[in-house]
């Protein structure tokens, strides 16, 4: 008998999915998924869809899925989970989406500590409305609402999502990461499965920031994508894990007399 | 001025920029993203200032804040982005501010799809947001149309204090057509000072305080009667409809508005080659709603047809003004999916032929 | 009178830009005019189209669901709108991407190999203005004097492609004049 040594995840449905050629997040749907069935939990997985390039998730997993409006998917996610904990419950987001208009959500999700997991795919841009510029464009990259490049005085520096929910004294798990290298990939993959076992351990919040590439919108082919996102990105948002649930704390301050 | 082939989103853009808006705070959603993106090009070369907003609950508060500084100040999105909205509509509304709001309608409910729709007709109208409030709203059927209207609208919003509403579908922000822009355009409006706008008080004046909050019951509602007031002087000053064939003698009445009355026309004139014959009211102004014009065309036809991009919103205003006068007839599509001229021909012929069913109400 | 035309054809062929040029060229001659794109799903899955309309009287309805002409860039488009030109009608079809013949024999069929004769005037990207030259050229819609002025100005700022792609749309009103249907 041939041994099968390598084959589609049972948690992706084999479907084609309507991402651009070049584009990651078909990589990343696919290390979630591997990651949901070696935890052997896709049986008892929900998943949130944001609104952005990545809406369709629910066409692509083999899971139940909830389709939420823009932004708001930690708090449906939060919805859920408060309702069936025993559910694993996990909300994919864009930047635009979780850094943009859902900014409460995210905030106040983690600093509750929901025991849910956030896939946060950062790719400076907003992919789906045709490359606006997000929260986390890049000093002088040009996006369709910023025609000669994001100027910081104007838009402000882009937005470190990890950095900034780790100030957060709620324990939480929040890394960041990229799949633009293989290497890369497998680190990705690792600390997915970080961030679902503290959920199926119910310890606590958990985020992984994935830098991601837009070919389309950055209007570049894939391979230099990954060229530009390596000199323009990775400085600015370094990968790491920024914060594991030791370093935080439920215990609350005294209060002064 | 010569005319120029524009976007209809772009047009809008331009139309605002003409009339001394230098303030527009936006965030993007299809099909109106060409409105964000000229003004981020345009503004700047005109000293004015763009802003993304992080959302449109943000946006539409920027607005509450420069329209109480004094400014011209307009915002677009479309369904979706509107609905967040409302929340600040309605204190916009209460607080008594002049802004445009534009709205590039999109199939809904929810998430719903990007293509054309006019599903926002009832929102627009009656029930945007909470509290007794009406929006002056207009909806354009041609690229001109939307760019005229417009700066109607910064006139409009100032005179009456109130916040305009330009609704359109997917096909006025996507298409192109020529426009022209008026060189020296006079307001239509004799424009008050904004002497109300909070700019800093060097007590000169009284105090301006920006505000929808009226703790006092007696007070809100001689606040209420006040903007009631307002709202008559609209329905008595402000109603806009464009009429076809109505001169001549015509079997059928069909209402219809924003592009969808295009289509319509196009319909009415194939007809007219086949000696049927259909006249036309074309609700410019929903908000007031040409009810009496409705009426008067009805009384010669011998039904009325409503056409829509909705499962049924303006019909309703159709029966309020013909008041069960005569047969009721409805030709919609919706989703995202558009009526095309064949589909009017075919129902106007069903209804001379005894065989399109009659709205009918319990 | 009234001309109306469906373009339709991949994302980057040129469509939406030879439909605009054509909305241009009959704004100059004091024409009536409007060009819808197709916004939507479809575009992810790239292909492209618009329509315009060409008319002596304010344009009706902008958008057409039986043109009198559909010029089709690929078999997607062909295969989509083909049934859809109305009786007696005119279809274009690229044949240097299309492999078949027209299904409908109510309509007067142009197959022109639009890639082919651009790669021949070594205007790889210029398949976009043959065919529209080709739609002029059979339906005299807009003069084409107009449209190479239109075509001027729209490469202003790229001199260097000016003349090659109006060749190009000579090239290709020569074969629309020969099958002129004046529809
Ligand atoms: C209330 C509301 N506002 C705006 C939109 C339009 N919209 C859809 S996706 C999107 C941005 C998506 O960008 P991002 O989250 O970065 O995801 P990406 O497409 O880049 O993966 C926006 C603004 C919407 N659907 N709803
Ligand atoms: S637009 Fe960008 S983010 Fe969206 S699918 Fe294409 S490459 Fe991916
Ligand atoms: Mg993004």
């Amino acid at each position: 008998m041939p041994e099968t040594v390598f084959s589609k995840p049972q948690a992706l449905r084999d479907v084609t999915t309507h991402y651009c050629p070049g584009c990651t997040h078909g990589t990343i749907h696919r290390l979630i998924a591997e990651v949901l069935d070696e935890l052997g939990v896709r049986e008892r997985t929900v998943g949130v869809a944001p609104v952005g390039c990545s809406v369709l998730a629910y066409n692509y997993f083999e899971t139940d899925f909830h389709e939420a409006s823009h932004g708001r998917a930690p708090a449906v996610a939060t919805g859920i989970k408060r309702a069936r904990p025993d559910l694993v419950v996990f909300a994919y987001q864009g930047d635009g989406d979780l850094a943009s208009i859902g900014t409460a959500e995210i905030v106040h999700c983690a600093n509750r500590g929901e025991k849910v997991t956030v896939v946060f795919v950062n790719n400076a841009i907003y992919g789906m409305t045709g490359g606006q510029m997000a929260p986390t464009t890049m000093p002088g990259q040009v996006a369709t609402t910023c025609p000669l490049g994001r100027d910081v005085d104007l838009s402000g520096h882009p937005i470190r999502v990890s950095e900034m929910l780790s100030t957060l004294r709620t324990p939480a798990f929040v890394a960041r990461t990229s799949v633009h290298t293989p290497l890369l990939s497998v680190n990705t993959k690792e600390m997915l499965r970080q961030a679902f076992t503290y959920q199926v351990e119910g310890r606590c919040f958990s985020l992984v920031e994935i830098l991601s590439t837009c070919p389309t919108n950055w209007g570049i082919p894939p391979a230099e994508a990954t060229e530009w996102l390596e000199k323009n990105m990775l400085p600015y948002y370094p990968l790491g894990v920024f914060k594991t649930p030791e370093s935080g704390s439920r215990e609350s301050m005294p209060l002064e007399r | 001025m010569t005319k120029k082939l524009m976007k209809g989103s772009e047009a809008i853009g331009e139309a605002a920029v003409q009339a001394g808006c230098h303030l527009f705070f936006g965030y993007p959603i299809t099909p109106q993203n060409e409105i964000p993106e000229y003004m981020s090009m345009r503004l700047p070369q005109v000293g004015g200032t763009f802003v993304q907003a992080e959302s449109e609950v943000a946006a539409s508060n920027m607005l509450y804040g420069a329209a109480g500084s004094g400014e011209r100040v307009m915002t677009s999105s479309s369904s979706p982005g509107v609905s967040l909205m409302a929340e600040a509509i309605s204190y916009l509304a209460g607080a008594e501010l002049p802004v445009v709001i534009v709205n590039i309608m999109r199939a809904g409910p929810g998430l719903g799809g990007i293509l054309p729709s006019q599903n926002d007709y009832l929102q627009s109208t009656k029930g945007m947001a909470h509290g007794d409030f009406r929006l002056l709203v207009l909806a354009p059927w041609s690229v001109q149309e939307a760019a005229d209207l417009v700066q109607d609208a910064f006139d409009l919003a100032d005179y009456y204090r109130n916040p305009v509403l330009i609704l359109g579908d997917g096909l006025i922000g996507q298409m192109m057509e020529p426009v022209e822009f008026a060189e020296g355009r006079e307001p239509i409006k004799e424009l008050p000072p904004k002497d109300w706008a909070a700019t800093g008080n060097d007590g000169s004046k009284p105090r301006s305080v920006i505000n929808s909050l009226f703790l006092d019951p007696e007070e809100l509602e001689r606040h209420n009667y006040h903007l009631k007031e307002k709202y008559d002087r609209m329905e008595r000053d402000e109603v806009r409809f464009e009429t076809s064939g109505l001169d001549a003698d015509y079997d059928l009445l069909v209402v219809a508005y924003g592009t969808v009355a295009r289509v319509c026309s196009t319909a009415i004139e194939e007809l007219a080659d086949r000696g049927v014959k259909v006249g036309m009211v074309r609700p410019v102004s929903l908000f007031p709603y040409p009810y009496r014009a409705v009426r008067e065309a009805a009384r010669k036809a011998k039904a009325v047809l409503v056409v829509e991009l909705s499962m049924g919103q303006m019909i309703e205003d159709v029966r309020l003004a013909i008041e069960g006068s005569k047969p009721l007839h409805f030709l919609n599509r919706t989703g995202g999916m558009l009526v095309s001229p064949d589909e009017v021909v075919d129902k106007i012929q069903a209804i001379s032929e005894g065989s399109s069913q009659e709205v009918v109400h319990a | 009178m009234q001309n109306d035309v469906i373009m339709a054809g991949f994302g980057g062929q040129g469509i939406l830009l030879i439909g605009k040029i054509l909305a241009y060229a009959g704004m100059h001659e004091g024409k009536e005019v409007s060009w819808l794109p197709s916004y939507g799903p479809e575009m992810r899955g790239g292909t492209a189209n618009c329509t315009v309309v060409i008319s002596d009287r304010p344009v009706g309805s902008p958008v057409i669901r039986s043109p009198r002409a559909v010029v089709a860039m690929n078999l997607p488009s062909l295969d989509k709108f083909e049934p859809d030109v109305r009786p007696g009608g005119l279809l274009l079809i690229n044949s240097s991407l299309i492999n078949r013949k027209a299904a409908r024999d109510d309509l007067t069929v142009i197959e022109f190999p639009a890639n082919q004769i651009a790669n021949e005037l070594g205007n790889r990207r210029g398949a976009n203005m043959v065919a529209l030259g080709v739609y002029l050229g059979a339906t005299e819609a807009v003069s084409l004097e107009e449209v190479v002025e239109v075509v001027r100005e729209t490469f202003a700022a790229k001199p260097g492609v000016i003349e090659i792609n109006i060749t190009a749309l000579h090239r290709g009103h020569e074969i629309g004049a020969a099958c002129a249907v004046g529809v």
